[in-house]
């Protein structure tokens, strides 16, 4: 799997080359990702726009670490994370990466503060530093005083931001977010763009976000579009054709 | 993450789902409630047995006229003498009391209250061999005994049923058409190893019963008591080599007297409730087993309604072995208190039936410990399963499940 013909790209935080990934097996063959090359430098604050089955949501997984391409080569900081393992991949998410996700996903019937502490106890940290680093993330939402509200007892918006908590809470130099403002209306949606925004500006986050709404991807500093798998533009400066 | 933490997560989500968490255990709870209280008053049983039969006296020989093997062999064997006895205590050594026997059920009057009861006559040796004591009055003495005088002594029943609350001695009784005073009571015993009330006695020279009631010179069963110490084997021997000679037995004929020891029967009891216990004990351990069962069920419809929760925790940087180890820990804590409460509920079970069927309660630590060890180990087994199905999920499918 290792591509040995890859041009290794010094300041890149991300690179992508030649990333292909096929579903299914003979007659049910999918390929949802047809040889992609991308790079992402330190700093950068992407969206990835397309269609449904373009391939966005395939490159987001495989950016992310939870899936593993087909052929092609990923370096994350130089390191080709095609070949880790799948518990190496997730040392890897725990240590570099955070997500945000749609639905929030933060877990059932546990308080906001223990939400946003879950990365930390993976990391092995102590009960004070947890709860220190942890209500320091959740300040940085706004949602200090809902720390011991459950999921339940939060608006969508809310459980956006402590999702946004949980995910920056061990300072991961890349956030991934797969349509963070999906299941949210317009206003708090833009409210979770300009926390993310000003995550990127003032902590210098690397983020990663998945969206098919224009004005959400006109937040970020670059867009990329997949069509049927394969990268059709890739502007600067939020420039959506 | 250390093992704390793992306990720390398992523990939280047990919590956090109260009454799912119960309904696991209860399985768990049950069997080793069941396993521990049989046990427990299986050994109770046993027990109890072993102290009724030392109540029949200890290092006991009872030398009964027959072949206690074979169907129908006692009936053409001749009793004893009571000179059979006498050669006894001459002859055999080690020997602490000799108490030839014969004994008949017959009514016994008081005034207007009768009463059926078994009367023996023996010697005063009786009461060394049986382990009697007396409560009020005297035993016969050697030379009412060779008088064959009306005297007796009798059970605790019988005096309940047939006089007041005032001592019964020197009160008469009638029994058939003679009339007999009583000189003493004898010390309550309770019931036999075999359900007899051993109470429901009278007790006469052994020639006042054979005159007056059976109108024979036999002796049904010779009550060997043996110092303590002594050989039952020697003895044994001796009594067999002695009786074979006074019986004329040429060296090809059986025996046709049979000798039984009373440590013997208590041991074969105490082997039949041995097996008892054993069997239910294993009744017990099939529905823990089951429960174990249950536990795996639960932990596998868990992790079925968990998987999005399994597939932040995967995305969020959980290595497969915490995701393991958190839900082989939930099982293992379930089981473990499952455990703990079913002990809990043995002891207070065992301590209501152990009452109600007048058993003693013993109480058991190592079949505590053992149970308690295979519920935590069940645990393990069963939560095994389930665990490393959650830890293998695909983080993308887990979090796009519904």
């Amino acid at each position: 799997m290792n591509d040995a013909s890859i041009t290794v790209e010094p300041d890149a935080l991300i690179q992508l080359a030649g990333i292909t990934k096929t579903y299914g097996r003979g007659q049910a063959e999918f390929q949802a990702l047809k040889g992609v090359d991308l790079s992402i430098r330190q700093g950068e604050f992407v969206a990835i726009m397309g269609p449904s089955g373009s391939g966005k949501s395939t490159a987001m997984n495989i950016l992310g670490c939870l899936d593993t391409p087909t052929s092609g080569a990923y370096l994350f900081e130089g390191v080709h994370v095609e070949n880790l393992s799948r518990d190496q991949r997730a040392l890897l998410r725990r240590n570099y990466l955070g997500f945000v996700f749609q639905g929030f996903n933060l877990l059932a019937r546990t308080t906001a503060q223990e939400n946003v502490e879950l990365p930390l106890l993976y990391r092995g940290e102590t009960a004070e530093a947890r709860h220190e680093i942890g209500m320091a993330a959740l300040r940085s939402v706004g949602l200090e005083e809902w720390a011991h509200h459950t999921s339940s007892e939060l608006s969508g918006g809310q459980q956006q931001r402590v999702a946004i908590a949980r995910a920056i809470v061990t300072n991961p130099k890349v956030l991934l977010a797969d349509e963070p403002t999906g299941n949210l209306d317009s206003k708090r949606g833009h409210e979770i763009m300009e926390l993310l925004v000003g995550m990127n500006r003032d902590h210098g986050i690397t983020i990663l976000m998945v969206t098919h709404e224009p004005d959400i991807a006109a937040y970020a500093k670059r867009v990329v579009h997949f069509v049927d798998g394969e990268i059709a533009h890739d502007n600067e400066n939020g420039g959506t054709a | 993450m250390m093992g704390w933490t793992t306990l720390l997560l398992a523990l939280r989500e047990i919590r956090r789902n109260l009454m799912r968490s119960f309904l696991t255990v209860l399985g768990i709870v049950i069997g080793v409630a069941a396993v521990v209280t049989m046990v427990t008053l299986g050994n109770g049983a046993t027990q109890s047995v072993s102290d009724q039969i030392s109540s029949l006296g200890s290092n006991l020989l009872m030398l009964r006229p027959g072949q206690r093997m074979g169907p129908g062999s006692s009936s053409g064997a001749p009793n004893f003498k009571a000179e059979d006895a006498e050669a006894i205590k001459t002859q055999v050594g080690s020997l602490k009391a000799v108490a030839p026997t014969v004994s008949r059920t017959s009514v016994v009057v008081v005034g207007t209250k009768n009463w059926a009861t078994s009367i023996t006559g023996s010697n005063s040796d009786y009461f060394t061999s049986g382990n009697w004591t007396l409560e009020d009055g005297r035993y016969f003495s050697a030379t009412e005994e060779r008088a064959g005088k009306a005297v007796c002594v009798i059970g605790a029943t019988v005096r309940k049923e047939l006089f007041e609350a005032h001592s019964p001695v020197g009160d008469t009784m009638r029994i058939k058409q003679f009339s007999c005073e009583v000189i003493g009571v004898l010390a309550a015993k309770g019931q036999s190893a075999m359900g007899r009330d051993q109470d429901d006695t009278v007790v006469m020279p052994l020639r006042t019963v054979q005159r007056r009631l059976t109108g024979k010179q036999d002796v049904n069963t010779i009550l060997i008591s043996m110092q303590d110490g002594a050989s039952t084997e020697q003895v044994t021997n001796q009594l067999t080599v002695l009786m074979r000679e006074r019986r004329k037995l040429s060296d090809n004929e059986d025996d046709d007297f049979s000798i039984r020891d009373t440590k013997e029967i208590a041991q074969t009891l105490s082997g039949a409730i041995g097996t008892m216990t054993a069997l239910l004990g294993a009744v017990a351990a099939v529905s823990l087993l089951v429960g174990g069962i249950g536990i795996m069920n639960i932990m596998l419809v868990s992790v079925t309604e968990r998987t999005r929760e399994i597939g932040i925790r995967l995305a969020i940087g959980a290595l497969e072995k915490e995701v393991l180890m958190q839900f082989l820990t939930e099982a293992v804590v379930l089981s473990a208190f499952g455990g703990l409460v079913g002990l809990l509920l043995a002891a207070i079970a065992c301590y209501g039936l152990a009452s109600v069927l007048s058993l003693p309660f013993l109480f058991s630590p190592s079949i505590n410990l053992l149970a308690f060890g295979f519920s935590a180990a069940i645990g393990v087994i069963f939560g095994y399963v389930p665990a490393r199905r959650a830890a293998q999920l695909d983080p993308i499918e887990a979090l796009r499940h519904e």
